[in-house]
């Protein structure tokens, strides 16, 4: 399983817009944590819209260089989502952080420093 | 209708050399109310890794947003992929911002939150085993399946919001709907009490699929009988309306569908359609193998 140091990965956050699935509350905190953080990331307003509309940005998010930490919802379905798109997220150095099971605190700590690899958190994956 | 033909809007928050980083509070308000309204953000720090570039159809549009010192850069793209607009915001408030983006966007078409929920069916492919019960059990023509013979979402225009009925007939818990409130359908793990849902599987199809279908099919047939005058379509369709009402009642299906089921002789052309489809793939599979 491959492991990802805390400051040279890419941050990919979701807002999960366009139904509110991921809890408010935890959304704003993490975006709140990333923003203040004064660390470049970037962000969607929905990953569950650019897959169904197959949006060609997925793809640079795909197979872009170097590892990638996605703040969304459950990591099988984030994982299925891209591949759905057709733009299939690499089995390296990809890792999701579940903002729909985890507190906002603890999912922008997890983007941020933490080690998901070595994580004992369910909820969180990494697709090694 | 959802496209992304016309070239999505990237807008980047610069904060890196030559500007001031924007006070947290503004940032943060920008951030949130731009992907509220659909579009992608980046910040761009000092140092920072570089933003993937997206392969798209058409030119993309870069908007930079930045407290620049004195007036806004002139970036050009070299590769001649991007048409970069730079933006100060020195000293506006985020609805300023918005209001500057808005006008750079200049009416644009682009998916935006609110006017339509991503409701499709995810296929979890390390769990599907192709066995075409979701493509049989559609009403609505959401799935078909690919050259090889697998099964795939083909129009997911045509799933019904909310509806998570295919997922439920899914003996191998492989179809999820993301933005589903419960698990595993929202692509939560799947565990053993999960597989266990064969029971409940049959049950529904009983309700929707194969009983409800040959009763009708066994009604339609009765109707046309000297000895079954009484058995109308109407009866027909009273009957499937009751199965299905129940299984609204019970959260299985949202409204929306009742309301949108087509006639019961509609019902058994589309049924036997998928199943016609089905047959073929299996029996391409079985071939193949």
């Amino acid at each position: 399983m491959s492991e990802i140091s805390p400051q040279s990965h890419r941050i990919l956050y979701c807002r999960c817009a366009y139904a509110n699935t991921v809890p408010q509350g935890v959304k704003d905190e993490v975006l709140q944590r990333l923003s203040d953080a004064g660390r470049p990331f970037e962000a969607v307003s929905d990953l569950c819209e650019m897959s169904a509309s197959r949006d060609p940005r997925l793809k640079s998010i795909a197979e872009g260089s170097g590892c990638v930490r996605i703040a969304a919802c459950y990591p099988r379905a984030v994982k299925w989502l891209f591949h759905a798109a057709g733009h299939p997220l690499p089995e390296q150095g990809i890792e999701v952080v579940n903002m729909r099971e985890l507190s906002g605190e603890e999912a922008a700590a997890l983007l941020l420093d933490g080690n998901i690899a070595s994580s004992t958190s369910s909820h969180t994956s990494s697709h090694a | 209708m959802l496209s992304n033909d016309n070239s999505p809007i990237q807008v980047i928050i610069y904060e890196g050399k030559g500007a001031s980083p924007l006070a947290d509070e503004t940032r943060l308000a920008v951030l949130s109310q731009l992907l509220d309204k659909g579009f992608a953000v980046a910040l761009a720090k000092e140092g920072g890794r570089e933003i993937s570039a997206p392969t798209l159809k058409g030119k993309q549009r870069l908007l930079v947003l930045g407290d620049f010192a004195g007036d806004a850069p002139s970036l050009e793209d070299a590769s001649g992929q991007a048409s970069i607009e730079t933006v100060t915001v020195s000293g506006l408030s985020a609805d300023e911002v918005l209001g500057r983006v808005e006008q750079f966007r200049e009416g644009q078409p682009m998916n935006e939150p609110g006017k339509w929920k991503p409701w499709f069916p995810v296929i979890d492919y390390d769990r599907c085993t192709n066995c075409m019960q979701c493509l049989s059990f559609c009403l609505f023509d959401v799935y078909g399946v690919d050259t090889e013979n697998r099964i795939q979402v083909q129009n997911n225009d045509n799933c019904k919001t909310n509806c998570p009925a295919c997922s439920r007939v899914c003996p191998e818990v492989a179809i999820m709907f993301p933005k589903y409130s419960g698990g595993p359908i929202n692509g939560d793990k799947v565990n053993t009490q999960d597989l266990e849902r064969e029971k409940m599987k049959v049950d529904i199809s009983s309700l929707l699929g194969g009983d409800i279908y040959a009763s009708l099919r066994t009604r339609s047939e009765q109707a046309k009988s000297r000895f079954s005058k009484e058995r109308s379509p109407d009866k027909a369709l009273s009957e499937r309306k009751k199965c299905l009402t129940k299984l609204q009642q019970d959260g299985m299906i949202p409204a929306e569908v009742l309301e949108n089921l087509p006639s019961p002789e509609e019902i058994l052309r589309r049924a036997a359609a998928a199943a016609a489809k089905a047959d073929v793939a299996l029996k391409a599979q079985t071939s193949a193998n």
